[in-house]
């Protein structure tokens, strides 16, 4: 960062003579006399996350950590909301460049398979103690941490457990029920689900029942998977099972069958459009895992406060999302860095996130704490989403991530969308997003 | 001519040079020192860049992985690869969609700030002003204008009682959107340039021509076009590096900048491609056989554009 200042107040010529001094000393690397790191210095830990809306809800666990410690200060920054085209090629150029990236980083579920398979570039976590929190995690949280050398580079925050949010206004225009125990009733698979998206529809509120294609199409296919070895798009040898896997092809059938019956309000997820859609009413219903709540808070606003509410989700439970931390090897202070993560992964720091995004804990500790268990969330009507999340997660399967996990999962949902809104024909679908796929892993 | 200019080299000091490393460093070295900063910024910025790419180009390197060297793998993978040619075929077409009616356009517009109005000055910086709105403000307004459910163009054409037209879904329609967006910014820059070469063009050409009879059209077509023609080659030039490199639009247009160009890929750009394949997919390899490639594209772009702009003569 220093290089970077630098290059912002001298002139033109001294600019080229800055670049080619800061290039000459070895690597970009930002080496200065102020972070020497001594053990009596207060060092400054960055923290670096992403998500939209409350993102991981750092901000309450960090100002206590920082008023307790003087000398290890937490710099919690949310770099971007969008992980998968923003955060995560930052995150590998800066992992490449060794230089620039947090001495604590977040990472999605869906690049957990992409960073195991890179270990060169992370601490080995059991160096500083953390392989003792072993008993903290459920199995598929823990093993996801480990990389391919067997190490442990990664301790787990939120999971998302699932649930289904809807519009409790538009539910009353359609006459429908509104108290999340009877909307809960409503569907208890997704042939009933249907069956009230049809009725949704004959209401005509003006708003379509479901919001777009691709949170409908995550929230069974992590309902699926567990029934077909719990795995999504690859199996455990990293070859691609798109076309194989039966857990793929029900999901697809399901948001095939949602989108032919018009029940779709055509919106690709995490677009500009869709975020006005979930401001203004657009759609009544959602595939909510935890952290999804935080995403509706954020974009809905304070306007929208009581207006969105939460119900159990068609067809049981199912994980979809979560997240990990880890310590880049390039951190200049991993022992201190390992002591934050270890806090912030920590059942306090599981907790306060829960309190402030919804991001459902991993951590068992945290899971039971009656702070937890008993929590509601006031901006979907007082909902008793600790309970309900809690239920939701009770039996929950792990899911395995290939390496190509992400840029599979991208290539694919484009064809949902494209299916969604017209420009792949319906017959065709499933054939393009095998191909998709297929792209995607070569 | 037998004046000798400089001083000998091993006479005594004379008094022109200062004596010394100093002296010698002043006449021979600063000229260098003072041309220095382009070279040296050109030099990191344009060249190092260059070379670096063509070298990665030869290697299946995936970003913050393994590089192995693979030679010219990257390049047969890359012409045989349906999904580039598919975004070559989309930027050459929203090429052609967008800078033929934008220079027609520049140039009519151009001619007619060149006649005697009224507020000359102000209809002059007018056109100009798209140029200093920021490319992504235009693309989202015009995203806008092109949505779906409360856009501008649906609703006007639902006054036909057209459908809804989503105007992402088809090639024909987003290159059409697209191509309104690059031509709403770049036509005024170019007639402004077009303008500026006009009015070197000296009146009495354009009083014999009327005195011979020539009317208005005659002498646009018969003066004005030929004299124009080396800012045309210019302008043309600009144009096609432009429409060749032209990501920004495309990408707003998306919404959601997962550089696909669409759903299935209906207006990725060659520039959006080599986005995706580095920063989506994490092929640098690739991703830079394929920056390669458009170079060579652009080339070619240019040098066939030259030869028809040189073709322009009087001859109508």
């Amino acid at each position: 960062m220093t290089n970077h200042k630098r290059f912002v107040v001298t002139g033109v010529a001294l600019t080229a003579l800055a670049a080619v001094a800061a290039c000459s000393g070895g690597g970009g690397d930002t080496k200065t006399a102020t972070q020497s790191g001594s053990a009596a210095e207060p060092v400054t830990i960055n923290v670096h996350t992403f998500g939209g809306g409350e993102n991981f809800g750092y901000d309450e666990a960090v100002k206590k950590w920082n008023a307790e410690h003087p000398n290890i200060q937490i710099k919690y920054q949310n770099l971007t909301d969008r992980f998968e085209d923003v955060y995560l090629p930052q995150l590998l150029q800066r992992l490449q460049a060794g230089a620039g990236a947090g001495d604590v980083v977040g990472i999605d579920e869906g690049a957990m398979g992409l960073m195991a398979a890179r270990p060169q570039f992370f601490a080995d976590l059991s160096q500083y103690g953390l392989d003792s929190r072993k008993a903290d995690f459920p199995a598929s949280k823990w093993e996801a941490g480990l990389n391919t050398d067997g190490k442990l580079f990664a301790l787990g925050t939120d999971m998302g457990g699932m649930t289904m949010c809807y519009r409790k206004d538009l539910f009353e225009k359609a006459g429908l029920p509104t108290d999340r125990e009877e909307v809960g009733k409503l569907w208890p698979d997704w042939n009933a689900f249907f069956e009230t998206g049809k009725k949704f529809e004959a209401a005509k509120t003006g708003a379509k029942f479901m919001d777009g294609p691709n949170t409908i199409y995550n929230v069974i296919l992590f309902q699926e998977a567990p029934k077909n070895g719990n795995l999504a798009y690859f199996d455990k040898s990293n070859q691609l099972i798109v076309e194989k896997n039966p857990a793929v092809k029900t999901s697809f059938d399901w948001v095939q069958k949602f989108s032919q019956a018009g029940l779709t309000a055509k919106l690709q997820a995490w677009s500009p459009a869709w975020d006005k859609a979930i401001k203004g009413g657009g759609f009544a219903t959602m595939g909510c895992p935890s952290w999804m709540l935080g995403v509706i808070e954020g974009k809905a606003g304070e306007s929208n406060k009581g207006n969105w509410d939460v119900a159990a989700v068609p067809g049981g439970s199912g994980n979809w999302g979560g997240s990990w931390l880890a310590v880049p090897k390039q951190s200049k202070h991993p022992k201190e860095a390992a002591e934050v993560l270890n806090y912030l992964t920590g059942k306090d720091g599981h907790v306060a996130a829960f309190k402030e995004a919804g991001a459902f804990p991993s951590s068992i500790p945290a899971q039971q704490d009656p702070e937890v268990s008993g929590l509601k969330n006031a901006y979907f009507n007082d909902a008793p989403t600790g309970q309900i999340f809690a239920a939701s997660v009770a039996n929950l399967q792990p899911v395995f991530f290939g390496e190509k996990h992400a840029q599979v999962k991208t290539a694919v949902e484009k064809v949902l969308e494209g299916m969604d809104q017209g420009a792949v024909k319906y017959d065709e679908a499933w054939t393009k997003f095998v191909e998709a796929g297929v792209k995607a892993a070569g | 001519m037998t004046l000798q200019l400089a001083p000998p080299r091993q006479g005594p000091p004379s008094q022109a040079p200062p004596p010394g490393r100093w002296g010698r460093f002043d006449l021979k070295g600063v000229p260098y020192l003072l041309v220095s900063p382009y070279y040296v910024l050109f030099a990191i910025f344009g060249v190092f860049p260059l070379a670096y790419t063509l070298w990665l180009s030869l290697h299946d390197w995936e970003l913050a992985g393994d590089k192995t060297f693979t030679g010219l793998d990257n390049y047969v993978k890359l012409v045989t690869d349906a999904s580039f040619w598919n975004a070559v075929i989309n930027t050459l077409g929203m090429f052609a969609l967008a800078t033929v009616p934008q220079l027609v356009l520049a140039l009519m517009l151009a001619n007619a700030l060149n006649k005697r109005l009224k507020g000359r000055l102000l209809l002059r910086l007018g056109v100009l002003l798209p140029l200093v709105t920021s490319v992504v403000a235009v693309a989202v307004i015009f995203s806008q204008l092109y949505s779906r459910d409360y856009g501008l163009f649906n609703w006007i054409l639902s006054w036909f009682g057209v459908e809804p037209i989503v105007w992402q879904n088809e090639k024909w329609s987003s290159w059409l959107a697209i191509s309104t967006m690059v031509d709403w910014r770049w036509t005024g820059y170019n007639a402004i340039i077009l303008l500026a070469a006009m009015q070197t063009i000296p009146r009495d050409l354009y009083e014999a021509a009327a005195l011979d009879g020539a009317s208005a059209r005659r002498q646009f077509w018969q003066i004005t076009v030929p004299m124009l023609r080396p800012t045309l080659v210019f302008v043309v030039f600009i144009s096609t590096i432009g429409g060749m490199t032209l990501f920004a639009e495309p990408v707003m247009f998306e919404g959601n900048p997962m550089m696909t160009g669409g759903t299935t890929g209906q207006y990725q750009t060659v520039a959006m491609f080599i986005v995706k394949e580095a920063f989506r997919d994490f092929d640098m390899g690739y991703a830079a056989a394929a920056a390669w490639l458009l170079f060579v594209l652009i080339l070619v772009g240019t040098m066939i554009n030259y030869g028809f702009t040189r073709r322009i003569r009087g001859a109508r």
